[in-house]
């Protein structure tokens, strides 16, 4: 027979290895079989022996074209429903460049700066233009969405507040979402939201923060002076949730006395993509420095003593305060950080002036006709939303609107509100006046109205005079070519995925496939605001249920929120349904949660914020659960036991034997089971936590269904929850989402970041179930093969009961410490200078690396680092045997900088070649560092998180 | 071998207690092991003087580059003297701990609350 059908072949292309890598792998294990590997893995008590009912493999072309058919479904409409999400054009120097370029959206979180210092520098300018447009002293890069920053900044002043306040103020004139998602996080930690009129509004002795819009959402910009004046006066923090494009033309929050000031950066050249990702921000008052969530970017020196940027202050994250945290943000939204950021630097700061006032001059004309149609105006001091009465029924209005493709937003009060943007045209507005025209086109046009003169200008209280975006980087690179060098000079500074494997332990860098990625700018994904009515988004509720579906088989449970933007809100979500649960079955005292002494740090940090208490396990030698305390103390809180929070394979890369027996001891008194999904990629078709007593579940979509890291973000981590909890999934005020007796939402859009669910929808299509479950046994073959490798020159921690390791594993440099004086940092350093990104350090145990190679990467690759690991441990040697110096060496020394190595004076003890060019492969292809070593104390010590003075940059490179 | 001067008094915690001329009054800081665990120390907070704490209380964090700890009280006590230096240079924590390095002042409660704690030889075995 011929064949004719194209093959469903992606699985070859997602696979590093081929059949022949696969023989010689078990080989090396002295294996015959992958099934057999996988039998000495994974305990036979867990093993799912039957196929995942998921729909066979397409081809890549057969996807593309049925995402094509499915995108259709979804109805591009003009959207005036503003709330915090407005049209943007993104510039395509920056699309093509930073978001459809691997070179940027593969990179991971830039834990080794200095092979990050593009992107570091990129994040520097989104925090140096949040600074500026906010007037705030600092801020951060970057947080989920403006909702959850809200949330983020009332938990800040709770925590920071001197008295014993509980009562936290928010105006009635926020985003409806916001409100909404502030009050699920309220709740649990014993705040009381109170929503009500800023102008009314007395401090007693209980009110600790207040949250203001500014512009409100109803579009007026509004003199809050007064309000802060008497908050301050009650020690109130002011926190204003602020739309930055308004900011270039009023007063910033900073000027009239905001505390802590948090938003959305999405319109700075993001698109809405029905919901996001986009990157919110949170800026503050110095004070507040070392309290901000989420990561923050400074500047540092290298060991030249040259500047260097790192990220800021990591010991602040929430993996090392744990239980003491007031947040668990982790991946938060660097990719789309970067593209605003590289927005501002694009445009400058006289480009933004242009466009902020271009918008207004749209809102003025708008104001202006509907005027002249007779509706009544409600919005006299705005930005780009105005709100109006019509003269006529606001529902016939809105159907018209429909009608002609126009999306409105309804105050459901008989009032509409109409938000313009960047991309708004003139003819947008004449449609807008037919609407509200009966249907005619009126006697006058949005152009002719425009002759007549701009809108009325800003009251002096609102009209901002300070300047902005002054440094140089916003103020050069305005060309398309300027900005396209700019670009590429960042990329290259930076290790990402097109150079070599990034083989970071509980972060599965697998392949992000180009066909996977291919829908995420199309204008039927990118340009659906996330409150579009559910008539227009066909095609993505088609894509959402199947997702749900497909992920709730491959979890073995019965029920999927996709609300969830991040791991570890995933986390909080769950444990969030979790307490629902028990408040609803009478037992509202259930707040204990039990938690691994390995846990990841977010863990206890998600409990807390769930209102519950956090009691530890410990963890045997060996790395696993120790039964016995579990035992003990799920007997000891037995009536008031919630729920265990456990990873697995654990957090030490190894499948344990006994996690039926965890659950069962659990369930036996009252406790729920919650799984940290981290490290589902060992287990896709091959183990399903439903199956094996977990209640719920969240998944990291950006480590094991393949959307790109972007750095730090965005992530997805929707959960997966058996029949119990399925009533009590996430619900929220614009979709109907979630189970009948929802918890509030976790995320501003009821489905999180929608245009990345179809890069995770396209992988499990393209995989099919024999894919599926191939990907995670190659995923275990490879984490094998390399700690067979490498076990005969290092130290290796933990392994199963079979001497297997799970998709990752932990090399002890510890022994070696002692006997040399390297550290597990300088072997990360000098594995640079071989042209490898290094292994997770120091997690989950102090003085070690974890790999995980996943199964994109061939055995060539996988060898290549193994060849460097083996090299780097002979250099190692050479200073034990006193042979090469014990403080001048090249690990110490590392990473080498070309300009380092290149330099007319050279004293070190070995050659420039053995520090530049320690394999051959550097000689074919040498990635170099930008800066040589970071000093991490420096910085923190030091804390600068804005673009430093051209000045500082001048002196260096002359040298 | 990380420094444990025989004359002063140890908590599990890594806390030291250093008697000082005044009658009931003890400089308290982290031990040598503690900061050599820590690594680089980039911040110290700090409580008011004139604020108490009763034993095992978190009387203040220290942020190095590895980690951030919880400072705990090792006895009961008043806080009557905060050393300011270290909001300028922390980094006297790692090259200086049992002198300028010091945090706190502490005026203690009870007297018999001191033989709850370690001698040298004790802190010794302890952090062995």
């Amino acid at each position: 027979m011929t064949r004719i059908d194209a093959p469903a072949d992606f699985a070859d292309r997602h696979l590093g290895p081929d059949d022949a890598d696969v023989a010689g792998m078990l080989e090396t294990l002295g294996y015959a079989s992958l099934q057999d590997v996988i039998r000495d893995t994974v305990p036979a008590s867990i093993l799912h022996e039957t196929q995942l009912a998921l729909p066979e493999a397409l081809p890549e072309a057969a996807l593309l074209e049925k995402l094509r058919t499915v995108a259709a479904k979804n109805r591009v409409f003009r959207s005036y429903l503003g709330m915090g999400y407005a049209d943007t054009h993104v510039p395509g120097v920056i699309q093509r460049n930073i978001l459809e370029n691997p070179g940027w959206y593969t990179q991971y979180t830039p834990y080794q700066a200095e092979i990050a210092q593009g992107r570091l520098e990129a994040l520097l300018n989104f925090q140096t233009m949040v600074m500026d447009l906010t007037g705030m002293e600092i801020a951060n890069a970057s947080l989920l969405d403006e909702a959850t920053a809200a949330a983020e900044a009332m938990h800040l002043a709770y925590g920071e507040h001197k008295h014993d306040g509980d009562v936290f103020f928010v105006s009635e004139l926020c985003h409806p979402q916001t409100i909404a998602v502030v009050k699920t996080r309220a709740e649990p930690i014993g705040v009381e939201v109170v929503v009500g009129d800023h102008r009314k509004q007395a401090f007693g002795d209980r009110v600790f923060g207040a949250l203001l819009q500014y512009p409100a959402t109803d579009g007026r910009v509004l003199d809050y002076r007064p309000f802060v004046e008497q908050a301050h006066e009650a020690g109130v923090l002011v926190i204003a949730a602020a739309d930055l494009l308004s900011l270039a033309l009023i007063e910033p929050p900073g000027s009239w006395g905001a505390d802590l000031v948090v938003g959305n950066s999405q319109r700075f050249g993001v698109p809405m993509g029905f919901g996001g990702p986009h990157a919110a921000f949170m800026a503050a008052r110095e004070d507040f420095k070392r309290k901000m969530p989420g990561r923050i970017i400074g500047v540092s020196v290298d060991a030249d003593g040259k500047p260097a940027l790192r990220m800021a202050l990591q010991t602040r994250e929430q993996h090392i305060r744990r239980e003491r945290a007031t947040s668990n943000i982790c991946t938060a939204q660097v990719l789309l950080a970067i593209m605003a950021g590289a927005y501002a630097v694009y445009h400058g700061p006289d480009g933004i002036r242009s466009i902020a006032e271009r918008v207004r001059a749209r809102a003025g004309v708008l104001s202006a006709g509907l005027g002249l149609l007779g509706h009544e105006l409600l919005t006299d001091t705005y930005f780009d939303t105005i709100r109006v009465r019509p003269d006529d029924d606001a529902g016939a209005v809105l159907a018209r609107a429909i009608a002609r493709g126009i999306n409105l937003r309804d105050f459901r009060d008989g009032t509409i509100g109409i938000a313009v943007d960047e991309v708004t045209l003139p003819e947008d507005l004449d449609d807008v006046f037919e609407v509200f025209n009966g249907g005619e086109a009126a006697e006058f046009t949005a152009r002719s109205l425009a002759e007549l003169g701009g809108p009325p200008p800003l009251p002096g209280w609102a009209a901002r005079t300070s300047a902005y975006m002054e440094h140089e980087v916003f103020n050069k690179y305005h060309s398309e070519t300027e900005m396209l060098r700019y670009l590429h000079r960042l990329e290259s500074k930076d290790l990402s995925l097109n150079t070599s494997m990034i083989p970071l332990g509980s972060c599965t860098m697998k392949l992000n496939a180009t066909t996977e990625m291919a829908g995420l700018t199309w204008p039927e994904i990118g340009k659906i605001h996330p409150f579009a009515p559910r008539e227009q988004v066909g095609g993505y509720l088609e894509i959402f249920e199947d997702l749900e579906r497909w992920l709730a088989e491959i979890t073995g449970f019965s029920a999927t929120s996709l609300q969830p933007n991040s791991g570890a809100q995933g986390e909080y979500t769950g444990l969030l349904v979790i307490r629902a649960y028990h408040r609803d079955h009478g037992a509202p005292h259930r707040k204990v949660c039990l938690i691994p002494s390995s846990a990841h740090g977010t863990n206890p940090a998600s409990a807390v914020m769930a209102g519950m208490r956090v009691v530890v396990v410990k963890s045997s030698d060996d790395g696993t659960v120790d039964m016995d305390d579990l035992r003990a103390k799920a007997t000891e809180y037995a009536d008031v036991l919630a729920a265990i929070m456990i990873t697995y394979p654990s957090t030490h890369g190894v499948f344990e034997e006994d996690i039926r027996e965890v659950c069962e001891a659990v369930h036996q008194h009252g406790g729920l089971v919650y799984l940290d999904g981290a490290n589902l990629n060992a287990q896709v078709g091959l183990a399903r936590p439903g199956d094996y007593g977990a209640d719920v579940c969240h998944i990291n979509l950006h480590k094991t269904f393949a959307i790109p890291h972007g750095g730090g973000g965005p992530g997805m981590g929707p959960i997966c929850v058996n029949e119990k909890l399925a009533p009590y999934l996430p619900g929220h005020p614009f979709h109907e989402v979630g189970g009948e007796r929802a918890i509030g939402p976790v995320s501003a859009a009821p489905w999180g970041s929608s245009s990345i669910l179809p890069i995770s929808w396209a992988y499990i299509a393209l995989l099919g179930p024999e894919g599926a479950r191939r990907a995670s046994e190659i995923a275990i073959l490879s984490a094998n093969y390399m700690a067979k490798r490498l076990e005969a020159h290092y130290d290796m921690l933990y392994r199963g009961e079979k001497g297997r390791v799970a998709h990752e594993f932990i090399v002890d440099l510890r022994p070696l410490r002692k006997r040399s004086g390297v550290t597990e940092e300088d072997v990360a350093k000098r594995l640079i200078d071989y042209g490898f990104h290094a292994p997770t350090v120091s997690f989950p145990v102090a003085g070690t690396l974890m790999i995980e190679p996943t199964e994109s990467e061939s055995k060539e690759e996988l060898d290549r680092f193994c060849d460097a690991m083996v090299s780097i441990r002979a250099e190692i040697e050479q200073i034990e045997l006193g042979i090469a110096d014990a403080d001048d060496n090249v690990l110490g020394n590392a990473p080498h900088t070309a300009a380092m190595v290149t330099a007319d004076e050279w004293t070190h003890p070995y050659s420039r070649q053995q520090a530049a060019y320690p394999a051959p492969w550097t000689l074919a292809h040498k990635f170099w560092p930008s800066v040589r070593r970071v000093d991490n104390a420096y910085g923190d010590r030091n804390l600068m998180c804005a673009c430093p003075p051209v000045e500082s940059y001048a002196g260096a490179e002359a040298e | 071998m990380s420094d444990i001067p025989s004359d002063l008094l140890y908590s599990e915690e890594h806390e030291y207690l250093k008697a000082t001329d005044e009658e009931g009054v003890y400089t308290v800081g982290v031990t040598d092991y503690a900061q050599g665990e820590l690594g680089d120390v980039v911040y110290v907070e700090l409580p008011n003087r004139g604020s108490s704490f009763s034993k095992m209380d978190v009387f203040g964090t220290i942020e190095a580059v590895k980690a951030v700890s919880d400072l705990y009280c090792p006895i009961q006590g008043e806080i009557v003297g905060v050393n300011e230096a270290l909001e300028d240079d922390p980094s006297l924590v790692n090259s200086d701990p049992y002198g300028e390095g010091w945090m706190v002042r502490l005026k203690i409660v009870n007297p018999d609350d001191l033989e709850n704690l370690l001698t040298a030889d004790g802190y010794a075995d302890h952090i062995d």
